[in-house]
């Protein structure tokens, strides 16, 4: 964006203070950016004046963002992040620190509103197509802050020293033991000893209290930065630069400021209200925010006996425990299925050739008898593809428009029936074994890699509407 | 698309349901409702002082001070004169003098520290304080345990019943139920050798105590809802304001 | 947009309202957080009062104690000491420990509820080292002429056997008197004092 000339400030509206006031803002404003950060960011930047109720979760994911880190400041004033003291100090806080419940029951309920209004932001983005072209780097930018916030919370899950805490933590850590050759030596370099102890709480706590934030942070500006350059996207998925007004205005923009700053306000208080809700009502939130067995302190030698993750990992863990011996067989017949569609649509040349050579590869890995690899191995690397998958929604989705509005019956129903899978996923994630909830949770994996692999077929053969020039209210 | 929805939905209730049946099947015990009222300062100083003089002996709850007991309208001088035998002072945590490790031994394992047992033993059966009334009523006499001691919400559990003398020997007795069209083999508890309380005095006792203990695991809970309520309440009053200004701002949008 | 039609004094009035409540919403909260910094019960439970036997305490003698973490004195005045404090109202900043908000019983010349008995706060008013007991008459470095009293090595504070800081020193106040109360005539107890005393 081009800088305006170095002018005095006007401050607007009329009062004894003014001048001095626009005085001190023109001296600093000589010598650091202010007003054109200012501007740039806030009174002008043109943002499409149609959002909707799903345009609230950025505003809300900064908001929580400032929550966990200022109450996380004034944790660390308190906690001991040692084997021998950990559980009695946050128990310590809860009682013998004055305000401290407060600030840790804010913490523990903001991690959890964390994802519950990332996850809202990221389905908006899915609605309106907010990663599609210009727009790929911030939905990358985006899908790296999901994964960092993964991180942070997995860190921090295991500081309370809990039961919870540490057999979730154990779980996750050998799930490294899974990768060929190095699995086992990865997991002991990751605890720092050969059961989880002293010294991994000690280095979960460098990384949640300055390792992650610090990434984690220059990420969010790294996603504003880029939204701002590009501008935002809207529910109609139209670009509002393609009209201006004579000075160079969106048509169909409107100030960020004080537009969107007084409707972001209204959704924090709201917003707020719920969060306060859970905090001062049910900071349990029925086990799920704060788990029952974390509760008793960590113990090596006694599983609990029903461990689950933190309900907003659920729907990866599901994935993680329906990749069964048994499952293999048919995710092998679904790889041959996928090759065979991409060789007979493709003209490609190359991948002609190249898809059924990879195909084969994964094949004999999944089920070439001496040459397969364990089903442990494959369930950890579907987990993670379940993650990374999202990184690549900008070129699997071939539709001629962006938004849902415009798109048609396939991709609705597709995206429909993955909303309801990540759901069921995620419960059952939360439940014990059954064979019934194995079942279920491997057709849903199917089907959530279906709504992603099958998305340059579906999405560019479906009946969409014509897009309006301009934005609708 | 309606019509896909409701296909979807229908979907949708099938798969949430489905591990429904499968816990219907299952042999989880039922808790029963535990009759606390964490608001009756009468019932949590009477538990305090059945939590002090059955509990605090083998077991410890090392997080708690002994002045939070402020908070259920006992004075420091009232805590001193009843409840602190040691000669502690006031301000000090609810520890015992038991070693862990010789508990370990004498015991099978170490008693539990019960600061916060009335959180960790809340489940989707019912809520810690449930699991902990049903559970201090469940001891049964069992010739077969160290103990002679079993109990039927903690099955094979280490704890001798320490309120044996009040509650009575409850034995587990089998009763044959005729339903329609099936008959099966139930078990019971029952009174066996009555204690020094009546049965409706020992419930009463053991609700007391489990209000305390419930007390105990978040002193801060009754501070908690009360500025909830007025947190909640400025935050409508702000709504309003708030709600206000955008409508004003956004007559510019057209 | 269109500005004809929109009222300036009604978005300024909701501006500042919404600002005002908003601010006061954050002031509210930062309270806890506030708070949170403040001596816990932990704290608070460490730095109870204590209950002190001065029975085996020889005259001229002196105990220290710890009170909330920090040193208190309790000296045994002999006769012979308390006439050297007598006579040393003038070299003294302040004789009648009037200046400060010391409790009611140390507003006086020998700061004590007893006088046998100085009981003070070992640290020094200046910057909070703690002074060194000087109790003999005798030629110091610090004062050829030396009465008997305390020291302060830091930035060389002198003070008397009942806590006066002499004239003309870095420290600006008598040593502080902690509350206090006698239970029998050689028990006391440093933290809490008989209300409205």
């Amino acid at each position: 964006m081009a800088s305006a000339p170095k002018e005095p400030v006007q401050f607007s509206g009329a009062g004894p203070l003014n001048a001095p006031i626009s005085g001190v803002l023109t001296w600093v404003d000589q010598r650091f950016p202010l007003m054109s950060l200012w501007r740039d960011h806030l009174s002008q930047y043109y943002a499409p004046k149609n959002f909707n109720f799903w345009y609230f979760f950025g505003s809300l994911a900064m908001l929580v963002l400032v929550i966990q880190i200022v109450t996380g400041i004034f944790l660390v004033m308190h906690y001991k992040p040692s084997a021998a003291e950990a559980f009695a100090s946050v128990e310590y806080i809860m009682r013998d620190v004055p305000g401290g419940w407060f600030i840790r029951y804010m913490h523990s309920t903001g991690a959890s509103a964390f994802f519950i209004v990332v996850y809202l932001h990221m389905f908006r983005g899915l609605l309106y197509g907010s990663y599609r072209q210009p727009r790929e780097l911030i939905w990358i930018f985006g899908m790296l802050i999901y994964l960092c916030l993964m991180a942070e919370a997995f860190f921090g899950y295991l500081l309370p020293w809990g039961q919870m805490s540490f057999w979730g933590a154990q779980v996750i850590i050998n799930l490294f033991d899974a990768l060929p050759l190095i699995g086992p030596d990865l997991s002991t370099w990751i605890r720092g000893d050969f059961v989880i102890s002293d010294a991994t709480l000690n280095r979960f706590f460098a990384f949640h209290v300055i390792a992650i934030p610090l990434v984690l942070l220059g990420l969010v500006a790294a996603h504003i930065m880029a939204l701002h350059e590009v501008g935002s996207n809207n529910p109609d998925g139209v670009e509002i630069k393609q009209h201006k007004d004579a000075k160079g205005i969106p048509l169909d923009g409107i100030p960020f400021h004080p537009y969107y700053t007084v409707k972001d306000i209204v959704g924090v208080v709201v917003f707020l209200f719920l969060f306060f809700l859970v905090v001062f009502f049910m900071p349990e939130m029925g086990g799920y925010f704060l788990e029952y067995n974390n509760f008793i302190p960590a113990d090596a030698l006694k599983t609990p006996p029903h461990i689950a993750p933190v309900w907003y990992f659920t729907p990866y863990y599901s994935i993680l425990r329906a990749i069964t011996e048994d499952f293999m067989l048919v995710l092998a017949i679904g790889v041959a299925a996928y090759v065979v569609l991409i060789w007979l649509t493709t003209r490609n040349a190359l991948v002609k050739m190249a898809a059924p050579a990879i195909g084969l590869v994964i094949i004999v890995l999944m089920k070439g008898g001496p040459l397969a690899i364990e089903a442990k191995v494959w369930g950890v690397a579907m987990m993670g593809a379940a993650t990374l998958i999202f990184f690549l929604m900008p070129w699997l989705d071939q539709s001629p428009v962006k938004s849902i509005r415009y798109k048609g019956p396939l991709f609705r129903t597709a995206l429909s029936i993955f909303v309801i899978v990540f759901i069921v996923l995620g419960y059952y994630g939360t439940q014990t074994v059954t064979p019934a909830g194995t079942l279920i949770s491997q057709i849903g994996t199917l089907i959530y890699f279906a709504f992603f692999l099958l998305m340059p077929w579906y999405s560019a053969m479906d009946k969409t509407k014509p897009v309006p020039d301009r934005v609708t209210m | 698309m309606g019509k896909n929805m409701n296909k979807l939905k229908h979907l949708f209730a099938v798969l949430l349901l489905a591990p429904a049946f499968a816990l219907a099947a299952g042999t989880e015990v039922k808790l029963d409702r535990a009759p606390i009222d964490e608001n009756d300062q009468a019932s949590l100083q009477r538990g305090a002082r059945h939590f002090v003089n059955y509990c605090l002996n083998c077991h410890s709850a090392s997080y708690m001070r002994y002045n939070r007991l402020r908070d259920i309208g006992l004075t420091d001088k009232q805590i001193v004169d009843n409840l602190l035998f040691s000669g502690g002072k006031v301000g000090d945590l609810m520890k015992i003098a038991m070693d862990p490790k010789d508990a370990a031994s004498w015991f099978g394992a170490a008693p539990p520290e019960l600061s916060v047992i009335a959180r960790s033993r809340a489940s989707h059966a019912g809520t810690g304080a449930d699991w902990l009334y049903s559970y201090l009523r469940s001891f049964y006499r069992d010739a077969e345990r160290p103990t002679g001691w079993n109990n039927t919400v903690f099955p094979n559990v280490g704890m001798p019943h320490v309120l044996w003398e009040l509650q009575g020997e409850q034995v587990l007795a089998e009763r044959k139920v005729q339903g329609a069209g099936f008959e099966k083999t139930e078990h019971a508890l029952k009174l066996d050798k009555p204690g020094k309380l009546s049965p409706v005095e020992y419930d009463q006792m053991v609700a007391d105590l489990v209000n305390y203990m419930v007390f105990m695991a978040e002193p801060a809970r009754a501070s908690r809802t009360t500025i909830g309520i007025f947190v909640l309440f400025a935050l409508s009053l702000l709504f309003l304001l708030a709600y206000a200004l955008k409508k004003e701002y956004w007559k510019d949008v057209h | 947009m269109s500005e004809q039609d929109t009222d300036q004094g009604k978005r300024q009035f909701l501006v500042a309202a919404t600002s005002v409540a908003g601010g006061v919403a954050a002031g509210v909260a930062a309270v806890p957080f506030v708070a949170s910094m403040m001596p816990s019960e932990r704290a608070k439970a460490a730095g109870a009062p204590i209950e002190v036997d001065l029975s085996t305490l020889a005259p001229g003698e002196r105990v220290t104690v710890e009170w909330q973490g920090k040193p208190v004195w309790i000296v045994r005045r002999t006769k012979e000491m308390l006439d050297t404090i007598r006579a040393n109202d003038s070299q003294v900043a302040d004789p009648k420990s009037q200046k400060k908000m010391q409790p009611a019983y140390a507003t006086n010349e020998m700061r004590a509820i007893k006088d046998e008995y100085l009981v003070v706060v070992g640290i020094c008013t200046h910057l909070g080292c703690s002074p060194v007991g000087k109790f003999a008459k005798q030629a110091e470095t610090f004062d050829p002429n030396w009465q008997g009293g305390f020291y302060c090595p830091c930035h060389g504070s002198l003070f008397d056997l009942a806590g006066r800081v002499y004239k003309n020193k870095p420290a600006p106040d008598n040593l502080v008197v902690p509350p206090h109360k006698y239970l029998s005539d050689t028990r006391i107890v440093i933290g809490e004092d008989t209300k409205g005393a």
